[in-house]
């Protein structure tokens, strides 16, 4: 393998983690993704080669499934993105594109994105950690994040770069731009520490 | 206790704040605004008006204030011209008048109200003519100085705003009776709903009466349907929020103030957060205004209005003076009496205009009687009141409760044109039919005048608008309220004033209205503007209507036929620190780091914004003082042997599909279709009108997969235009796009030992010689001992040049490797500025050339917008415009002696005349070449093809250049490309 030392999004040899109050805020650089578009009238082919595959159904609009071992979220008609460990999926592009062969377009998207875990662990309970996911998110993006449940992706707009964001079990996903990671990071972790 | 200040109400007696004034400290109590506060402590005065320099003191109870305004704070935090009304007070608030020259008492600029007639309405219209060179010089200057309303320290400000979104079924505007009803309704039904109001305390007029609800006090009440709605998680109550706008869709605006109300922001709270609130359904119940009645000298501090007078008696528990005239058209005014009296206070009199007013324990009621005169410097002294049998009589008082009915709050409802009308039965504008969508008015907004009418719409419009939604909502049990008909008589204005005010912000009386209509200005826009009435901050809240009304009798017409002015947002002032968010200083709009920044950082790299780019712009180094050293170091140093340059900022467009080639084809004005796989192209776009707008290459890396590069300014725009062709213009074809920008680190290694250098990293089994590899070639290798990677071999700066792509995470330790590896080749990172020089040097265009009036035959690229294919802009890049005799074409350009080619300096024939009836072209790059020693330019010449050699002056008559150049080849260096194939 190559003796290139890979850096994170932010510019570091190891993840930035920030506690902030109750919030937590993880940069997730163990991630490759994946684009993966259609070819035309190929639609049923890639969901149907993708599931059979990958035990995962291609989500409708709005939304993203996962697995233990991947993630793959709406992104336009006939186009998701999919993401995998990046330990373990390096070459996740070139995996998917022998699973869809030519029903589909495959692009490496691994180091275009940063990505951000965001969640919270608050003593009060589930309900206070949520409250205080929301307050978060509210202050940067026009999504209504209240709404969203586990499993809903969407793309919005935070802090005037376009991201993906998508509803975990414990938080949530900010995929973003890889050269904004730290307008991104400074404004998840400015507001997070403005909301006491 | 200071000296105004009365038992009761809702502060607490127990919590002493320390505040100044003017550089006086005083005390208040904890639950007290500025205005409430100062009242207490006795002070009237609060500041000057606009115009004349008035004596002005607190005239309301809320945002609706004209008169006290203040400066706030000091320093980064000084704030000018905020409310007195709505401060809330805290420890150690410093707060000061304003708009006066010397002290507040003794302002020199109160010679203005000497000589009232020059300055009546229009007078700057009539007055300032002439001699017309003064306007600039003395006359402006002079009034700017003069009107100014407060200033600020021009220190930034120290604390932080920021934005938010919310969304609800139900946004409810006010926490009046009404708004209160609203919310616990659509709360109790289970919908989302936020209720949002101005005050710190919820209530509305509910806190400042004395009348009970559902038998216990309005407070009381309040605070029990606060507490049952805090107990919802379905309902959000948002206080110090003021909605200041209702935008399409359903969307408001809205500030909260967060830290207003405190010394220092706590750590890291925003001072204000501006709100974008997304709502299916809206309730403004932003209840009623009280206009005053204009008469002489109504202005003096001390004369506030009646509903005002008792919220400061009943809520803070202070009074502008012991002795309080009320002055009144409706039984509202007798209201304020009672109170008033019933804390202890004196009311001599009631004068109330009515000839059929009740009387009333405590007081004498003056049936029939108008004030006609107040008398007192810097606040009244006395009152002259014109009885009903036309006598008059002097009463002592130290303040004025003067009440001429209730407008209600109209702001909201006309945000999006819509039209008040006017209601016969409440003597005011209500809201017409035409509201926002989703809008809807319920209480004294709505001209529902009593307590139990805005319980009772609150309840009914939030039943209703859930309706909408198909969320069912039942009426809760309405609580008994003490009601009374207020009786109302219409009454304006005292007639034979000589100045009695209607603006009080502006300074407008109803003189100065009689004068408008005098003057033809009839018309209620007219009016407004040649008064300026209801132009201030204030929008007019408390003038607009009494206005209309002088100028309705003059006109012989009916109010509503006189016509009504609407509303803009915000309904209130809001602070450009709040509309600008967090979007200041280095934070103003997100930065995007290249994957070599880091190290470049480490070198002491200059770095140079390119759009939201940081890109190195060169790399000094010890000993050079110039940034022209290091850029001709390095362009020297690239040349003689190699030189690394970060050029991921370039668009990466990744285009796939088995009509990708044929898209392609459609994208670039030249052939794409037969480019082998593992070439790449030089391409030019063009817009639909012909005109060349981006260029760069594309390299095929499959029969089905093209990468296509573009510029660093184009990317979002080649990208955009390239979607819209995909999915609108040729939506048959089966092609897919997405951005690759970001996914990969790219480097320009060019120099004629770029290819030793990077054989040092290519893996075995890769042969990227000159003949495995030409120019032009592209391929997907590994370097480093197995990272996957992309090189291209293409030239920018005309040496033999490579561009070797690896994933962006990689790139940092790439950047390194290739400068340890280059060691020996004396290798060396160059910037923008290098990259520039050496594309003039190559003859390459650029934005500067790519300037949106160029066509590929301007540029000298005419042949390659091809004939055998359809491509976007190729039919109108033929139209005869585009293609006359003589048109402009790309050339070098070198000074012929000396001096320096400028960029943006225009061409002229030898000889002949500069202008621009006789311009030739233009230069638009130029730079100092290190190979060639001189300075040297591109540029668009007429007919420049064919005057090689041609001696031309290039002319920048700003400033006062002239430079004769020499017309050469656009490439200076290396003409025939060889070095790029060697």
């Amino acid at each position: 393998m190559s003796d290139l030392k890979p850096l994170t999004p932010l510019g570091g040899d190891i993840a930035r983690l920030d506690q902030i109050g109750v919030l937590r805020i993880a940069e997730n650089p163990n991630l490759a993704i994946a684009s993966l578009a259609a070819r035309k009238g190929r639609s049923a082919d890639v969901a149907q080669t993708v599931k059979a595959a990958l035990q995962i159904e291609l989500p409708q609009p709005g939304k993203s499934r996962r697995t233990v071992t991947h993630t793959v979220w709406w992104m336009g008609p006939d186009q998701w993105m999919l993401s995998a460990e990046h330990n373990a999926h390096e070459l996740l592009a070139d995996e998917v594109k022998a699973i869809v062969g030519d029903a589909a377009s495959v692009t490496e998207q691994t180091d275009a994105w940063c990505c951000f875990e965001v969640s919270a662990h608050c003593e009060h309970g589930a309900a206070s950690s949520e409250a205080a996911l929301f307050a978060l998110f509210e202050r940067l993006c026009a999504v209504d994040v209240s709404q969203m449940v586990v499993e809903d992706a969407t793309r919005t707009s935070i802090h005037h770069t376009g991201c993906f964001l998508i509803r975990k079990e414990d938080g949530f996903c900010v995929i973003g731009p890889r050269s904004s990671a730290g307008s991104l990071h400074h404004a998840l972790v400015e507001v997070a520490g403005g909301l006491g | 206790m200071s000296v105004n200040r009365l038992h009761g109400g809702l502060i607490d007696h127990t919590t002493a704040l320390s505040f100044s004034f003017d550089g006086k400290t005083y005390q208040g109590q904890a639950g007290d605004t500025l205005a409430s506060a100062l009242l207490a402590n006795g002070v009237r005065l609060m500041g000057r008006s606009f115009k004349y320099h008035r004596p002005r003191g607190v005239m309301t109870a809320g945002s609706e204030e004209p008169n006290a305004l203040v400066e706030l704070r000091t320093g980064g935090r000084q704030e000018p011209n905020t409310r007195a009304t709505t401060v809330e007070l805290f420890d150690g608030l410093t707060a000061r008048s304003q708009n006066h020259i010397g002290s507040l008492k003794h302002d020199l600029l109160a010679v203005n109200d000497l000589f009232p007639s020059f300055l009546s309405a229009g007078f700057y219209y009539k007055t300032f003519m002439w001699p017309r060179a003064f306007w600039e010089k003395l006359y402006e200057p002079a009034i700017r100085r003069a009107a100014g309303l407060g200033s600020v320290s021009f220190e930034d400000d120290p604390d932080a705003y920021d934005k938010g979104f919310l969304h609800c079924d139900l946004l409810v505007i006010g926490a009046g009776p009404a708004g209160l009803m609203a919310a616990l309704t659509a709360g109790r039904a289970g919908a989302r709903v936020i209720l949002a109001e101005e005050d710190f305390l919820l209530g509305g007029r509910l806190i400042a009466e004395t009348q009970s609800v559902g038998d216990m006090s309005g407070a009381d009440w309040t605070a029990q349907m606060q507490a049952e709605l805090a107990s919802m998680d379905n309902v959000r109550i948002m206080a110090r929020t003021t909605v200041f706008g209702a935008y399409d869709h359903g969307v408001y605006g809205a500030v909260e103030r967060v830290s207003d109300h405190l010394a220092v922001p706590e750590a890291g709270k925003p001072r204000q957060i501006l709100w974008r609130i997304y709502s299916k359904r809206a309730i403004v119940c932003a209840g009623a205004l009280e206009r005053p009645i204009a008469f002489e000298n109504n202005d003096r501090p001390g004369v506030m209005l009646a509903g005002a007078m008792r919220t400061y008696a009943n809520r803070w528990a202070a009074t502008p003076a012991k002795e309080v005239v009320v002055f009144a058209n409706s039984d509202d005014g007798h209201r304020t009496a009672k109170d008033l009296i019933a804390k202890g206070l004196t009311v001599p009199a009631v004068v109330d205009t009515r000839a059929d007013a009740p009387d009333m324990a405590g007081t004498e009621v003056l049936k029939g009687a108008q004030i006609i005169n107040t008398k007192g410097r810097h606040g009244v002294t006395a009152v002259t009141v014109r009885l009903a049998n036309g006598t008059t009589r002097e009463i002592s008082c130290g303040a004025v409760a003067n009440s001429g009915g209730w407008n209600p709050n109209l702001g909201l409802t006309c945000h999006q044109r819509g039209r008040p009308v006017w209601d016969e039965a409440i003597h005011a504008f209500v809201p017409g039919g035409d509201l926002p969508m989703g809008q809807s008015v319920a209480g004294a907004a709505n001209g529902v005048m009593s307590t139990h009418g805005a319980l009772e719409t609150g309840t009914t419009a939030a039943i209703a608008a859930l309706g909408d939604l198909g969320i069912t909502a039942t009426a809760p049990d309405l609580p008994q309220v003490e009601d009374r008909p207020a009786n109302l008589s219409p009454f304006w204005y005292v007639s034979g004033a000589k100045r009695a005010w209607v603006d009080f912000q502006n300074d407008v009386t109803v003189k100065d209205v009689k004068l408008a209509h005098q003057e033809g200005f009839r018309s209620v826009e007219h009016l407004k503007r040649y008064t300026t009435l209801g132009m201030a901050t204030d929008q007019g809240k408390t003038s607009n209507v009494t206005g209309l009304a002088v100028m309705a009798e003059r006109t012989g017409k009916s109010i509503p036929e006189t016509g009504t002015t609407i509303f803009r947002p915000p309904y209130v002032p809001v602070a450009m620190g709040t509309l600008a968010g967090r979007s200041v200083g280095k934070e103003f709009h997100p930065t995007r780091l290249t994957p070599s920044h880091h190290w470049a950082a480490e070198q002491g790299a200059e770095f140079v914004e390119v759009g939201n780019w940081l890109r190195a712009q060169y790399f000094p180094r010890k000993g050079e003082t110039h940034w022209r050293q290091t850029v001709d170091r390095e362009v020297l140093a690239t040349r003689a042997s190699v030189g690394v340059c970060d050029v991921t900022t370039l668009g990466k467009i990744d285009v796939q599909g088995v009509d990708a080639a044929e898209f392609l084809n459609k994208i670039y004005a030249n052939g794409f279709a037969k480019l082998a796989v593992g070439k790449v192209r030089y391409g030019v776009m063009l817009r639909e009108d012909g005109i060349a707008y981006d260029d760069g290459t594309a390299a095929r890396l499959a029969e089905d997969h093209f990468v296509v590069t573009t510029t660093t300014a184009n990317a979002v725009t080649v990208y955009r235009n390239m979607e819209f062709a995909r999915q609108c213009l040729f939506p048959d074809m089966d092609v897919q796009l997405i951005s690759t920008t970001e996914a990969w680190a790219q480097y320009a290694v060019a120099g004629p030992n770029s290819r030793k250098l990077l054989q040092k990293l290519v893996d075995p089994g890769f042969d990227i010689s000159n003949e495995a590899f030409p120019f032009m070639g592209c391929g997907e290798i590994t370097i480093c001992g197995g990272l996957r990677a992309r090189l291209f071999r293409i030239s920018f700066s005309g040496e033999l040049a490579y561009e070797i792509a690896v994933p962006t995470r990689y790139g940092d330790a790439l950047m390194r490797r290739l400068m340890e590896e280059g060691e020996e080749f004396n290798v060396t990172p160059y910037g923008t500025e290098a990259l520039g020089v050496m594309r003039i040097e190559k003859g390459h265009a650029v934005a500067a050339e790519l300037n949106g009036t160029t066509t590929a035959a301007n540029l000298g690229m005419g042949r390659m917008v091809s004939k055998k294919k359809d491509s976007i802009g190729s039919t109108l890049s033929e139209r005869d415009g585009l293609n006359a005799e003589g048109d402009l074409r790309l050339v070098g350009l070198k000074p012929v002696q000396s001096g320096e080619v400028v960029a943006g300096a225009h061409l002229m024939n030898a000889t002949g005349p500069v202008d621009a009836k006789h311009d030739q072209g233009y230069v638009t790059s130029a730079a100092y070449s290190p190979i060639l020693e001189t300075s040297i330019g591109l540029g668009f010449l007429k007919d420049g093809a064919n005057r090689m050699g041609e001696t031309l002056r290039m002319v920048n008559p700003l400033e006062g250049q002239e430079v004769l150049v020499e017309v050469v080849s656009a490439h200076f260096v290396d003409p025939e490309g060889g070095r790029l194939r060697v």
